[in-house]
């Protein structure tokens, strides 16, 4: 196998490889080498094809062409102009990419060529600079064989469509999203990615634009889901005005790898629960929908809503029988009686009646440092109802209910 | 000859006799009156403020979570608890919190897109709180829908309220009552310390009843 290498200005070199191969190893901004096998039918010799390459490169551009890369690339870097199949036994040891320390232990052994450096015993050079020196004496006698690293122009997941026409409604819309994102999807599929983000950009005939983003908790690339989710979002947001261009931008990601396992039980599929969460978010709005967490707080209310997905997690509470509770959202405000301080009786929207026995009060106050904080004394009541209440007062001696224990 | 049998061809309808997997939530007494939760099924967790409902739909969740299902809470009050229901063992991360806003319509149709997406191992669907009116408006044909949606899958849709909405479609209905509550400490320095609760199986109709304790929330 022969490998050609150019060395020479960065502008142009990965243009001038792929010419003659559509593989090609970019080692740094100004030095490329690439297989020539293929060029024999083509080209011909070894010759013919260094000198069919220089005729495209110039003569700024140094060519080698080797047996292995490695020693290509050593070439191009130390020789001037074309060479083919060089002796490289001559060359300085310094031409290596050696370190200090090794270059000083070199020049006190008295080895200053790669052929002096190719002839020393192999055990030697492992033992005294370990894997790093055995890899310099396989440079030296040109023998790394390695599969090239192949380069890969980066690719952009963003189609643009101007349209002839406006367009007013959804659906031819969507029938133009479709095409693009079964483009896109199929290119993600093809370089083994998915996508986390979902950018629609509308421009309008009033010269606004309308812009969309969707952020996916899970990476998706099914074109289905994903214009359904962007169909339920643009009905729920829909532009003002007539469209006149349409982009469509993915942001690729690495997809989300689950191990399952035949004892595991089932959970809904991650794009399925997307979107039917999605379908509950348009019923019970956007802030609605989500996984509880508890806060590290002592705030009546340590929670709060995180718009995710759920995931099994690895560490399982105790199972314990503990009293539920409910709480009334938004609470309700009450007129509570007090009898030795305590309180006799309360009548609040709907609940209304005698304490018979009641347990507080529980003074809890905090977040005095910030815009909201909070202040209260709680307290357990049972009422002749035969229901449990936690009730509390606040500053102003204005008393709600806060839930019921059930 | 199976009685059961018999009895669909003489009468020409046909008796729930099918075997379903169960999910026991751990609280001995109870599981040995219902066998545990009827996978495939509605269960109906029934009874009046402060009987105990929430505690035994906590106490279901947890023992899901426990099996690493994801679960679902259809919350139509706003009123779930997540402190309380931590307590009780139900792991957070595995369930779906999906607020109402006092709209039992909304409820009942997130119930339905979450029974028709599958794969969750508990759905509750939270009409505690309902005002009458609107829970003798909820169309019963909304239960044989999802009595159909989740038959033959592992899904269990506990339907938490005062009085039976689902009926015949239930394949449990369970009644709660609060028989005790305990409080400790002295007359002026009391605290609430352990409620004890009574369950009754309405469907299948058995002929004693379960008692078990919730402890108050630390």
């Amino acid at each position: 196998m022969m490998f050609a290498c150019l060395h020479g200005p960065e502008a142009g070199l990965p243009e001038i490889a792929q010419a003659f191969s559509p593989w090609f190893e970019q080692t740094a901004p100004d030095t490329i080498v690439f297989p020539i096998d293929g060029l024999k039918r083509l080209h011909g010799s070894p010759h013919q094809i260094a000198d069919a390459i220089a005729q495209r490169a110039g003569q700024h551009v140094r060519i080698a062409i080797a047996e292995t890369a490695d020693a290509a690339i050593l070439a191009a870097h130390n020789l001037p102009g074309v060479t083919v199949a060089p002796d490289l036994t001559d060359l300085d040891v310094r031409a290596l990419p050696l370190t200090e320390e090794m270059a000083q232990v070199f020049e006190s052994w008295g080895i200053y060529t790669l052929q002096q450096l190719a002839d020393l015993p192999e055990n030697g050079i492992a033992e005294r600079f370990g894997p790093s020196g055995v890899h310099l004496q396989q440079l030296a006698r040109g023998a790394t064989y390695r599969p090239l690293r192949v380069f890969q122009p980066e690719t952009t997941y963003e189609n643009r469509i101007e349209l002839d026409h406006p367009i007013t409604l959804l659906e031819p819309l969507l029938f133009l999203i479709a095409r693009l994102l079964n483009d896109q999807c199929a290119r993600l599929l093809s370089n083994a990615l998915a996508a986390n983000e979902v950018t629609v950009r509308l421009e309008l005939e009033d010269r606004a634009e309308h812009v969309r983003t969707l952020r996916l908790p899970v990476p998706m690339r099914e074109s289905k889901s994903l214009l359904k989710l962007l169909q339920m979002d643009l009905e729920a947001h829909p532009p003002q005005a007539p469209i006149l261009t349409l982009s469509l931008a993915l942001k690729p990601v690495h997809p989300r790898t689950v191990q399952t396992g035949i004892f595991l039980p089932p959970t809904p599929a991650p794009d399925k629960l997307e979107l039917t969460l999605a379908r509950i978010r348009g019923i019970v709005g956007e802030t609605n929908v989500g996984i509880p967490e508890l806060l590290n707080t002592h705030h009546p209310h340590p929670y709060r809503m995180v718009q995710a997905q759920p995931s099994v997690t690895s560490h399982q509470p105790p199972i314990t029988s503990h009293q539920g509770f409910r709480y009334f959202r938004p609470a309700l405000p009450a007129t509570v009686s007090l009898d030795d301080n305590r309180p006799a009786r309360i009548t609040a929207s709907g609940i209304h009646g005698k304490v018979l026995n009641s347990a507080g009060p529980w003074r809890t106050s905090g977040d005095w440092w910030t815009a909201t904080p909070w202040n209260r004394d709680e307290w357990d009541i049972a009422l002749n109802n035969g229901a449990l209440y936690r009730i509390y007062r606040e500053p102003g001696d204005r008393w709600f209910l806060d839930g019921s224990y059930d | 000859m199976n009685p059961a049998a018999d009895l669909t061809t003489t009468l020409g309808f046909r008796p729930d006799s099918k075997i379903r997997e169960t999910l026991p939530i751990g609280l001995p007494a109870l599981d040995a009156l219902t066998g545990g939760f009827p996978r495939g099924a509605i269960s109906e967790i029934l009874g009046p403020e402060s009987s105990g409902r929430t505690t035994l739909v906590h106490s279901l969740l947890a023992a899901a979570t426990a099996k690493l299902e994801i679960c679902a809470y259809i919350d139509t009050d706003d009123s779930f608890d997540p402190v309380s229901a931590a307590a009780a063992g139900v792991a957070l991360p595995q369930l779906i919190w999906i607020r109402c806003g006092h709209n039992a319509g909304h409820a009942l149709k997130t119930a339905d897109y979450l029974l028709h997406a599958g794969g969750f191992g508990v759905v509750v669907l939270d009409l505690c709180q309902v005002p009458l009116r609107v829970w003798n408006r909820i169309p019963i044909s909304y239960w044989y829908r999802f009595r159909l949606a989740i038959e033959n899958t592992p899904t269990i849709l506990a339907l938490a309220g005062k009085q039976s909405q689902a009926k015949s479609c239930a394949a449990l209905m369970l009644e709660l009552e609060r028989k005790k509550t305990r409080w400790a400490g002295a007359p002026g320095f009391t605290l609430l310390r352990e409620v004890e609760l009574e369950a009754v199986s309405r469907k299948p109709v058995r002929p004693h009843v379960a008692h078990f304790q919730a402890k108050a929330i630390g």
